[in-house]
């Protein structure tokens, strides 16, 4: 190498590693320059977040080498790669929740004295916040903060750290659009002081708008480096995902008709006891996608989890097909058609050490066709239905009694559906349903939900994805702190920015013409 | 005043076995291990603190046995929850089976002996305060330890980088991989102490509150001290109050005894056990999510770095 051009900040070379049942990453490189934003562009589990956390030295590599300015380095902990001046923010924070922020900013500090500092470590964030204008509380309890704060606290204490290479995993996934032009401030900040930044994402418009390079991961492999000016939208989803990409989905209007679930000032307290859902009301209609934008953690699945009755309500009444179910076991839920898809697939909506037949069964054992005598488990039925089930929703599988731990996510999903869809329910609760899930995956549950809104029931969507909601959405509803921060009764007039705007706390009526009394929107024409 | 005075005093005696253990357990706990081994580990150091007093003489050699024997049993006991992953319940459980049983079949020679153990070393001035002095400073010296070790583990935890280290590695031990302290050696270490405390605890009751040995003699304070942990919501200054209610309900139980009534004595020695099981039943359902904020929030969970939460 000769000595005029500069080693790279970092360079990964050939980098292995499997895990049981997966290859995450296969001889991989990827350099960064100083100065540079260098972005990892892939799906859902295509080992970006592998490849950062060997590079922060949380994972060990199976084979291949890290270079740092030209340095050979081994990071056998996360120790080593810090002092080597990495910083990574992770995609689920590592921050203690229990603790403030002062407090995680110091955890793992090598200069602090036996008893801790607590004036100059607080000194020292105010410094940082001033020099990138990211502001939060240093004494705040980090569980008290919502999601984007908390990712301020993490970017602090890679700076805080003096952090040379920063990390940061999906970090606009969780932020507003306007969280995330802050966040895009800061990094160019960063960037002009001649530090070197990984940005990982799979929204592709922030990576064109963001990026200088750009390596694109596909299946655990490197498809290739590109330079910003070379990357176009089209290009880029084409290399993530292997093959053309439709972005359109077919969406028809349709006529909704009478309200089949309303919520009326709902009150629901959280896992700490704290009210989630602070006096919300809405009305979910027949043959209509009701979206619910909101910051994730702001009491969407709070909400949901109280409307599908799996939690108590502190006051407030849910009516469904006029009939008032409120206190009423889930299984009353069940009965008058409410079908729930929870974000958490594994642990609230499949049990992933029973077979698929099983899952199926679940949340329909005990109705007459499943059962012999209204006691024993009519397995041949359930059998049957499975199979016509697995069929429909083609779920790919290694067999029915299978367990449902075997599948992909993808498919998973598809066995969610199928359990919650095939009886055309009145109300469909749908909670992120694509998150995590693949282009293919996430196409198919989107076209699954519309057909569902089709054949007639209301579809209430939970997305923290605006393009999510923007695209299924008749109307859009947005959540802030448990509240109701509005109803766009016309998408197509909503903008993204308004929609982030109340996402962030701003309520609706805040951006009509004073002449118009709010909750007044005029209903969009159907032809 | 006069009869209370001497029941407070005996609170505070018998509590301090308590108290040890509890100490001990919280930091086990604070640091995401559960030990259910302290009524073991408590025997083990009365048992053990017992043998070198007598055989020594210096009740201070007891102790410090009492102290290392339990960090060997807890090695025991953390390198199967940490290192293993085992089931911390059935881990903690065979501590508890091991301590009863080695205990009794060790001690048996030990029976019927009496040591002079550990005396009553007013404090000067102090002890002559009114009602003060008598309940809390005529005891003997480890007794004051206890006094010290509870106000330098509300520093210790509460205002330290160890401590620091402390709560988060019981609270996310992810978190404190990622910056680079070892989750592993941390949680070692806490068991360790922890178990050590809990058998000083049982020493004492050999060392000073008895002054001999008896099968069993904790008499399920093992028990209680962990119940007086969640009481205490991990807060070493609040289990100093679980600890004395415990050791007070029991000291009064015995003077009414003395007295004379017609009352069952057993009915009376069961008195401080359902005591405390109120006392947690109340403060659970006023506290029942407090509670569930301030417990560690990994406890008795093992982690593993490349393993998916
Ligand atoms: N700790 C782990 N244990 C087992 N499998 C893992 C682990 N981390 C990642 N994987 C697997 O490795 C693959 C890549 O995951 P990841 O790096 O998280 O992808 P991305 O961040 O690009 O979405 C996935 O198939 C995932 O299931
Ligand atoms: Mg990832």
């Amino acid at each position: 190498m000769s000595l005029s051009v500069p080693a790279p900040l970092v360079m990964m070379r050939g980098i292995e590693k499997s895990f049981v049942g997966a290859k995450a990453n296969s001889d991989i490189d990827l350099d960064l320059r100083r100065g540079e934003v260098h972005t990892l562009l892939g799906e859902n589990g295509a080992g970006k977040s592998t490849l950062m956390n060997i590079l922060s030295g949380l994972y060990t590599p199976d084979d291949g080498s890290i270079f740092i300015e030209g340095e050979e380095r081994k990071f056998r902990t996360p120790r080593d790669a810090i002092s080597a001046g990495i910083g990574m923010v992770h995609q689920h924070f590592m921050l203690v929740p229990t603790q403030t922020v002062w407090e995680n900013v110091a955890l793992g500090l090598e200069d602090q004295p036996f008893s801790l500092d607590k004036n100059s470590i607080i000194a020292k964030v105010r410094d940082i916040q001033e020099r990138y204008g990211i502001h939060v509380d240093p004494h705040a309890y980090v569980w008290q903060l919502s999601i984007g704060e908390q990712q301020r606290v993490a970017i602090i204490k890679t700076l805080y750290r003096k952090a040379d290479i920063l990390i940061l995993d999906e970090p606009t996934s969780v932020l507003t659009p306007q969280e995330t032009k802050a966040l895009f401030q800061t990094i160019r900040q960063i960037r002009q002081e001649k530090h070197g930044v990984i940005f990982i994402s799979h929204k592709l418009d922030e990576v064109i708008d963001i990026s200088d390079r750009i390596t694109i991961l596909r299946k655990g492999r490197k498809v290739a480096t590109i330079p910003v000016q070379n990357a176009s939208k089209e290009s880029l989803a084409e290399m993530m995902v292997g093959r053309r990409v439709v972005f359109q989905i077919g969406k028809t209007l349709q006529n909704p008709g009478k309200v089949v679930l309303k919520a009326k000032d709902l009150v629901v307290r959280g896992g700490r006891g704290i009210v989630c859902v602070d006096k919300f009301s809405l009305e979910l209609r027949q043959r209509e996608i009701l979206g619910l934008a909101g910051v994730s953690g702001n009491g969407q699945e709070e909400l949901c989890d109280a409307l599908a009755g799996i939690r108590q309500i502190d006051d407030g009444a849910i009516v469904v097909d006029g009939v008032e179910l409120q206190g009423k076991p889930s299984r009353e839920f069940q009965k008058k058609g409410v079908s729930y898809i929870p974000a958490d697939r594994i642990g609230t909506g499949l049990v992933t050490g029973m077979n698929i037949r099983e899952n199926i069964a679940l949340r329909k054992y005990w109705r007459k066709e499943f059962t012999r005598f209204r006691f024993f488990v009519h397995w041949e039925n359930i059998a049957g239905r499975t199979g016509q089930l697995v069929e429909r929703y083609s779920v790919v599988n290694p067999g029915l009694g299978f367990p449902a731990r075997m599948l992909s996510g993808g498919n998973l999903q598809k066995l969610m559906l199928a359990r919650e869809l095939a009886d055309d329910p009145r109300v469909v609760l749908a909670v992120q349903p694509s998150w995590g899930l693949d282009v293919s995956a996430t196409l198919f549950v989107r076209e699954t939900l519309l057909e569902q809104r089709d054949r007639g029931s209301g579809v209430l969507l939970v997305s923290d994805d605006l393009e999510e909601i923007l695209s299924l959405s008749d109307r859009i509803a947005v959540i802030h702190k448990g509240k109701l921060m509005g109803i766009v009764e016309d998408p197509d007039s909503a903008s993204e920015e308004q929609l982030g705007l109340m996402m962030a706390g701003t309520s609706l009526a805040e951006f009509l013409p004073d002449d118009v009394p709010p909750g007044h929107v005029p209903v969009r024409a159907v032809p | 005043m006069d009869f209370f005075v001497p029941i407070l005093a005996a609170a505070v005696r018998s509590g301090t076995p308590i108290l040890y253990a509890s100490l001990g357990e919280i930091l086990t706990e604070r640091s995401g291990v559960q030990n259910l081994g302290l009524e073991g580990l408590m025997l083990m150091g009365a048992f053990s603190g017992f043998t070198v007093t007598y055989s020594t003489g210096n009740p201070w050699f007891g102790v410090v046995t009492a102290f290392i024997v339990g960090i060997a049993i807890s090695l025991v006991h953390a390198f199967l929850s940490v290192s293993v992953g085992a089931n911390q319940i059935v881990s903690g459980l065979a501590v508890t089976m091991f301590g009863t049983g080695a205990s009794s079949l060790l001690g048996r020679k030990m029976i019927g002996l009496t040591i002079p153990g550990f005396s009553k070393v007013p404090i000067p001035f102090l002890s002559r305060i009114p009602v003060f002095g008598p309940v809390f400073f005529e005891h003997d010296p480890l007794v004051y330890i206890s006094y010290g070790l509870v106000f330098f583990l509300v520093w210790f935890i509460f205002y330290t980088r160890p401590g620091l280290n402390l709560r988060a590695v019981g609270e996310s031990p992810v978190v404190v991989d990622a910056m680079g302290l070892s989750a592993v050696k941390l949680r070692y270490f806490y068991t360790m102490i922890g178990g050590g405390l809990a058998s000083v605890g049982g020493a004492y009751m050999s060392l000073a509150y008895t002054k001999m040995w008896g099968e069993g003699m904790t008499a399920g304070r093992g028990w209680i001290a962990i119940a007086i942990v969640i009481f205490a919501v991990w807060h070493p200054a609040r289990a100093v109050l679980g600890a004395y209610l415990f050791g007070g309900v029991g000291a009064m139980q015995l003077r009414i005894q003395a007295a004379g009534t017609s009352f069952p004595a057993p009915v009376l020695m069961m008195m401080p056990y359902i005591f405390t099981i109120l006392v947690l039943l109340v403060i659970s359902i006023k506290k029942g999510r407090g509670i569930l904020i301030d417990s560690p929030g990994s406890l008795g969970i093992p982690y593993s770095r490349e393993e998916r939460g």
